[in-house]
């Protein structure tokens, strides 16, 4: 057992048995698994991860410039109804929910306080599983130390119009952060949540090894958002995942713009047949960044549908790997799935990879998945200069395009308008007449 | 959908193996007995009266084959179930390539006469080099391509005639190295075939050779080299079908193609093995600025047959394509694809695989397209579809994609889809039984791509898939 779980267990004694095993357990599987290498095919392409993982700790609390710095930048969502805000896992703000939905039994609190007060809520879902996208040893570094966080828990029939945010705010050098999302949506109920992953400093390198897991309940509607804009030093993992039920809707939008490396996963189980699913990703990748992008949709019941789209636009000598799987069970009759994958080359340097993977075990369905790479269409260009449009404004504006078919799915105005300006800031530099 | 409808549309798709199912009382002069060590490489390299350096590469190779692990960790599991012990690795009826129709054993003949191969078609034919086990039994080419200076002979015999020409290029598109399987071949090659064409040679008609496995836990391990000198032109074709035996049969070639600049290959595949057969084959090609390479590719039956054709397009402008159909039934896995390496600027590649999985079938597509940094203006198109016949077919696609570079177009396509319940009603209606409309739409599915083959080909292979219909009408 290694210290931060002892740490734990004398911290916080409230810890029922379930959640202490499975901390145990998550640290036996950090400790005796290998590091991931390119020949797991999970990790074909990807650079070897050369960092010394266990040089990241849990940083201590942060000081007072550092927290008003995360108030004064948490202001991405514009018309969040409830939110919660963390430095280094340390819970510095909370807005919580409006009383009307307090009393229809909407719970929206901090990890911490979920454990002590609904640890029943959570022993079904909470660090069960990890992906089978090959970040096993990373989800058990984060089951043995992750005590931050938001729990989610939508009654049934209770629906939520505006979104509910959360921001975690990496601080100090070497510090290890563990964000968890939970979601749990009962049946009939609509939910929005995004996740923001940002850095209070640009030099501080730190770890993220965050896990979100949805759990939609018959006829839920959840969308999940999360936009990672860390430092460009910060090393990043998220592990997602959601299990879609009968005629659920779900939908996934990351957006990627931070951190040195950063790998994401989000693996999708449709139960329940009538279920749409839709996964969106935006990544901006420049200077040696790495987006390691692994996603996974298995349908294992009839009538379901499930989108896939990643985009990704590379400066530099940036490297994008995306491998996705479609996993068509026997019996998911009438399943459509599709899987798409868009690079756009800016730099003859930068490195584009696509594994887009199928296996059908069905016969009556709609499968297809493609995956293209290519610069800038000159024509367009051409069409622009000859418009009189200055060669700058004119690469913004086609890279822009590119991202907007993403953007516009991100549902809110004052979010899309926060995403194009982040983008703006990060092509200012790079796009040059 | 019943039982009846189902079975008959798998008796539909149904490739008839009997027609390859016959063997002749085994008698073979030389047998190297089951096993591989290196005694087995040493001797057959005795018999074959090889010079000291071919022993070497054949022992330098068995290491490796020893050293190198399963693919496992990517690749079907079945591979385990393959007992190098039980395989006889080199048994030949002492024969020297024959050079007249009459020198050739009447079994033999007997054989060709089987697999169908006409004597009339001969004549049409440039030149004829069909394997019995393990040495060529029948080779004969014709005068006019003799004073032209192209070589068409056997392995042994072209290292042994013709080092200057064939060393320099021999396992240099495939070292031994490059697979464990690649390494079992060049432990323990024989038969195959080399080839040269020279310099502005355009041959009109294709080379030919047919296969086949003849003896129970008989691994074949042909080799075939081809080198089209600077602005030559080939087209190589193969056909295999193999008697049904009881226990697996391990058929392992290594094929090696050199275009040089300006020079066209097209090779031509046509598989049928029968479905206890493994089938793993390595087949690359090195195509030199402004080449042209070619893989048509067919497989139906085997066991398991894992072969992705590759092109590396080595010099400016190269092109490479590869044109695949495979058909996986019961207790079959077609694991296939295609490797495009792109190494020079304006290098272009194409890449169109068809599968068709029934019953218990699965089809797999795997494939790599690269494109290092420093390259310009380079293109690949990859499209992949896939068939299901029953709900409990299977197909895989495992494409691995990377670009960099400026002015690289790459794109990949995939997609599933059965017969439609609206076509087979639509053919039904018109007075088609179930089992002839379902063959009519598979062989709609695959039409564009069958007419990429050769004439031949295209007939031989409309009637493999034809064969299915036989048992359906009615």
């Amino acid at each position: 057992m290694n210290t931060t779980v002892k740490k734990h267990m004398s911290a916080n004694t409230a810890e029922p048995q379930w959640l202490l095993d499975r901390r145990t357990s998550g640290s036996e599987i950090y400790t005796n698994l290998p590091v991931p290498s390119a020949k797991d095919e999970n990790w074909r392409f990807a650079s070897v991860l050369s960092e010394d993982i266990d040089a990241f700790k849990p940083a201590s609390e942060p000081e007072e410039d550092a927290i008003a710095y995360a108030l004064s930048h948490s202001n991405l969502v514009e018309d969040a109804i409830a939110e919660l805000i963390f430095v280094d896992d340390h819970l510095v703000q909370s807005k919580p929910l409006p009383k009307e939905l307090i009393d229809k039994g909407v719970c929206f609190i901090s990890l911490n306080e979920a454990i002590e007060k609904h640890a029943e809520l959570l022993e079904p879902y909470f660090l069960k599983d990890a992906t089978r996208l090959g970040s096993q040893k990373y989800f058990g570094l984060h089951a043995s130390n992750v005590k931050a966080g938001a729990v989610l828990y939508v009654p049934k029939g209770v629906e939520i119009d505006q979104p509910i945010t959360v921001y975690h705010w990496s601080n100090r050098e070497k510090g290890l952060i563990c964000p968890h999302t939970l979601i749990i949506a009962e049946a009939q109920s609509k939910v929005s949540l995004i996740d923001v992953l940002a850095s209070t400093t640009q030099d501080n390198q730190s770890l993220n090894i965050s896990v979100s897991n949805i759990q939609a309940h018959p006829s839920a509607n959840v969308y999940r958002k999360v936009i990672q804009n860390f430092n460009a030093k910060t090393l990043s993992f998220q592990l997602d995942s959601a299990i879609a039920d009968k005629d659920t809707q779900l939908e996934n939008i990351a957006i990627n713009l931070g951190a040195a490396k950063a790998r994401y996963e989000n693996q999708i189980k449709i139960n329940g047949s009538g279920a749409h699913v839709t996964m969106y990703s935006l990544s901006v990748a420049e200077e040696t960044q790495e987006f390691d992008q692994r996603t996974f949709q298995t349908h294992n019941a009839p009538n379901a549908v499930s989108d896939l789209l990643y985009k990704n636009a590379l400066f530099d000598t940036s490297r994008t790997i995306f491998s996705g799987l479609i996993q068509v069970e026997e019996g998911a009759q009438q399943t459509d799935a599709y899987q798409t994958n868009r690079n756009l080359l800016l730099d003859q340097r930068a490195d584009a990879n696509a594994l887009p993977g199928l296996e059908i075990l069905a016969n009556d369905v709609k499968c297809s998945h493609g995956a293209t790479t290519g610069n800038i269409d000159k024509d367009e260009l051409f069409y622009m200069l000859s418009r009189g449009i200055p060669h700058r404004v004119a690469m913004q504006l086609i890279v822009l395009g590119f991202f907007e078919e993403i953007i516009e799915k991100l549902g809110s105005d004052s979010l899309a308008e926060n995403i194009r300006k982040l983008l703006e800031e990060k092509f200012a530099s790079k796009i040059k007449s | 959908m019943s039982e009846s409808i189902i079975n008959e549309q798998k008796e539909a798709i149904e490739v008839d193996y009997e027609k390859g199912n016959f063997s002749f009382p085994e008698d073979y002069t030389y047998d190297a007995g089951t096993g591989l060590n290196e005694e087995t490489v040493a001797y057959i390299s005795k018999v074959k009266n090889e010079a000291e350096w071919i022993k070497e590469f054949r022992l330098k190779a068995l290491e490796i084959f020893n050293k190198k692990p399963m693919p496992t960790h990517w690749a079907s599991k079945d591979l385990e179930n393959i007992v190098f012990d039980n395989i006889r690795y080199y048994l030949s009826k002492g024969q020297k390539p024959s050079r007249t129709w009459d020198e050739v054993p009447d079994d033999v003949k007997e054989t060709f006469e089987r697999l169908g191969i006409p004597e009339q078609e001969r004549k049409f034919l440039a030149g004829v080099e069909a394997q019995f086990d393990s040495e060529a039994a029948y080779s004969r080419m014709k005068e006019d391509l003799e004073k032209e200076g192209v070589i068409f002979v056997g392995s042994t015999e072209g290292l042994d005639k013709y080092p200057e020409i064939f060393r320099p290029y021999f396992g240099k598109v495939i070292p031994s190295a490059d697979n464990k399987f690649s390494a079992l071949n060049s432990a323990v090659f024989s038969g195959g075939s080399f080839i040269y064409v020279p310099k502005g040679v355009k041959l009109k008609q294709p080379l030919q050779a047919y296969f086949r496995i003849n003896a129970e836990n008989f691994g074949q391990f042909e080799r075939t080299l081809i080198i089209a000198d600077e602005g030559a032109e080939i087209t190589y074709m193969e056909g295999c079908t193999a008697p049904k035996f009881e226990t697996a049969t391990l058929h392992s070639a290594v094929v090696e193609l050199v275009a040089l600049k300006n020079a066209k290959i097209q090779y031509i595949t046509v598989q049928n093995w029968s479905n206890n057969v493994f089938n793993l084959v390595t087949k690359r090609a090195h195509a030199e600025e402004n080449a042209e390479v070619k893989w048509i590719d067919c497989n139906i039956g085997s066991r398991l047959t894992m072969k992705y054709p590759g092109v590396v397009l080595k010099g400016r402008k190269a092109r490479g394509e590869v044109l695949s159909i495979a058909l996986a039934n019961d207790g079959q896995h077609q694991d296939t694809g295609a490797k495009m390496i792109h190494l020079a600027d304006e290098t272009s590649s194409n890449i169109i695989s068809k599968s068709i999985s029934i019953g218990e079938g699965r089809s797999t597509y795997r494939g790599q397209v690269h494109m290092p940094k420093h390259l310009k203006n380079c293109k690949n198109n990859t499209e992949c579809d896939a068939l299901l016949i029953n709900t409990n077919s299977r197909t895989d696609t495992y494409p691995a994609i990377t670009t960099r570079g400026e002015g690289n177009t790459v794109q990949h396509e995939a997609s599933v889809s059965k017969v439609s319940a609206e076509q087979i009603f639509y053919m039904m209606q018109r007075g088609l039984s179930e089992g002839e409309a379902m063959s009519l739409a598979v062989n709609g599915f695959v039409n564009d791509l069958l007419k990429a083959f050769p004439m031949e080909y295209s007939v031989e292979l409309k009637r493999l898939i034809d064969m299915e219909m036989e048992g359906s009408v009615g």
